[in-house]
């Protein structure tokens, strides 16, 4: 153990400490059935053309792959993923699904500046940095089979839409912030009533004769600590708008960021940009509130990563 | 004879007792009943535990222990509504529904019994429902839960592969008129209520017609 990490021990007992209440079991703090004020219905929403319009020649088995890749990730893209985890776990009916990550609603943004390695990212560099944080894994090289059916997919799918206006539904729901700030004990409850019996007790998930059917939360196996899924306000506005699965927006918006910040609380694998010390890995890349990263919760600090 | 001989053998007689009702034989319910009224389950559910497709008797055999024991508790309260199996679960001690949900469990799963054909339109349509639902309905496919090839996953989402089609129709509509409301968090009743009937009655066909268990072949 390195002397920063016998401090920050130090100073995170410390701190526990002086926050018995943390330990304490807790209710969800809503039980009623929220309305779904924060994820609006947009009426002019893009619909992505239907698969059976996808095109039976050679750009068509691109397409095609593309797909493939969206729903086996493991399978199809296996030596580029590291964890149990499928694209289509995070954006729902094959990239298809508003508020969910839609490919049409990232496709029309890119090339795009992004602060998170701050430079003018491609569409295929984009998909490259899901591999390595998502997927915890390792970025296909530019014109790889994998990248280029991704990109024929998402482009596919994204016809006839303007280019450079993100569309009604694009990324994820954006809730407005909590009334309470999101609690650990809280969440907790909420993933015992709502999450557990599908995701497991350990956020473990469920595989069957060796596919992933309800993916690993965190964990080893599970996206790893660079991942968007990361930040509390995408997961929370993931879960709100989608889960449980089938029951999209019954949660309400301070149980959605309980279970998220809950979820977010637990090691997952390292940020592959870390540089031997969790504070400044989070000074880095994770300066902000919807990061747990480097924070102490229940005694720990996390971004310790998982093996 | 003794009195010491008679409270020895007293005591034989109370500890077999016992241990005969620590080991009850799920088997022996399965096939004769009970002996305190509860009719054999083979007599619906066959010998083999495959059930009687025509009839909707569903498919026990291989099903997970932990939720055909469930059923039983909810048949038995109310919360699964179904005029031949409350009296049967009812009629079933504690220690018997374990019993019977653990023989049950380890049946092998039988030879499926050859299944209507569907048009294909039909089946079109229950693949897509299967595999990838209607999610801008907010429909998840029936395998998201369900596994692939609808193998059934842990203990709360059974197979679907190889059932009865009669039988998984009656349960859809069941969850859409509320006559069944067991599902952990509503999830049946959510998704068979985004369901037509023209839905389900494909879906039912077409997951009869699937293998019960995972081919070499259906793995990627």
């Amino acid at each position: 153990m390195t002397r920063w990490r016998w401090i920050w021990l130090a100073a995170s007992l410390a701190l526990a400490a002086c926050h018995p209440a943390e330990q304490q079991a807790a209710l969800p703090a809503s039980h009623a059935p929220a309305a779904a004020s924060s994820v609006p219905k947009t009426a002019s929403r893009f619909e992505p053309p239907p698969d059976a319009s996808m095109p039976k020649d050679d750009f068509g088995k691109q397409v095609l792959l593309g797909r493939q890749i969206f729903t086996d990730t493991g399978h199809y893209a296996k030596s580029y993923v590291g964890n149990a985890l499928n694209c289509e776990n995070c954006h729902l009916d094959a990239g298809r699904l508003a508020h969910s990550a839609p490919m049409w609603g990232a496709y029309p943004m890119y090339p795009a500046y992004r602060s998170k390695n701050h430079h003018v990212n491609t569409f295929a560099e984009r998909l490259q940095g899901c591999f390595r944080y998502s997927m915890n894994g390792k970025a296909p090289p530019l014109g790889d089979d994998v990248l280029v059916a991704l990109e024929a997919y998402a482009y596919w799918m994204s016809k006839g839409e303007p280019i450079g206006v993100a569309p009604p539904g694009h990324g994820y729901a954006k809730l407005p912030r909590p009334a309470q700030a999101p609690d650990y004990a809280r969440g907790e409850a909420v993933f015992k009533r709502d999450c557990a019996l599908c995701h497991g007790d350990n956020g473990q998930g469920q595989r069957v004769a060796d596919r992933t059917v309800f993916p690993p939360l965190w964990g080893a196996q599970s996206f790893n600590w660079g991942a968007g899924m990361e930040r509390l306000d995408n997961a929370a506005g993931f879960i709100k708008a989608n889960m449980p699965f089938g029951r999209g927006n019954t949660l309400s918006d301070q149980d959605a960021w309980d279970v998220a910040y809950f979820m977010n609380a637990h090691e997952r694998p390292q940020d592959p940009r870390f540089d031997g010390s969790v504070m400044k890995t989070r000074k880095a890349y994770h300066d902000t509130p919807d990061s747990l990263y480097g924070t102490t919760v229940n005694g720990s600090v996390l971004g310790q990563g998982a093996e | 004879m003794s009195m010491l001989h008679i409270a020895v053998l007293a005591c034989c007689a109370l500890m077999a007792k016992s241990v005969f009702a620590d080991t009850l034989d799920g088997g022996s319910i399965a096939r004769q009943g009970n002996g305190h009224g509860v009719a054999p389950c083979m007599a619906c559910h066959a010998a083999d535990g495959g059930g009687q497709v025509a009839a909707g008797f569903p498919r026990l055999a291989g099903l997970p222990q932990a939720y055909l024991r469930k059923q039983l508790d909810d048949f038995a309260q109310g919360a699964r509504v179904n005029a031949t199996m409350q009296p049967v679960a009812s009629g079933l001690s504690d220690a018997e529904r374990d019993a019977v949900a653990a023989y049950y469990s380890k049946l092998p799963v039988p030879q499926a019994k050859p299944a209507a054909t569907l048009s294909s339109d039909d089946a079109q349509l229950a693949q897509s429902l299967a595999t990838r639902g209607r999610w801008p309905n907010g429909l998840p496919a029936c395998e998201q839960c369900h596994g692939p090839g609808g193998v059934g996953v842990g203990d709360h989402f059974p197979p679907l592969a190889g059932q009865s089609a009669v039988y998984l129709g009656n349960q859809l509509h069941a969850w859409q008129q509320g006559a069944r409301r067991n599902d952990p968090l509503q999830l049946m009743q959510t998704v068979a209520n985004k369901l037509s009937d023209a839905d389900i009655a494909a879906i039912s066909a077409w997951y009869a017609a699937q293998p019960a268990t995972l081919t070499k072949e259906s793995q990627p």
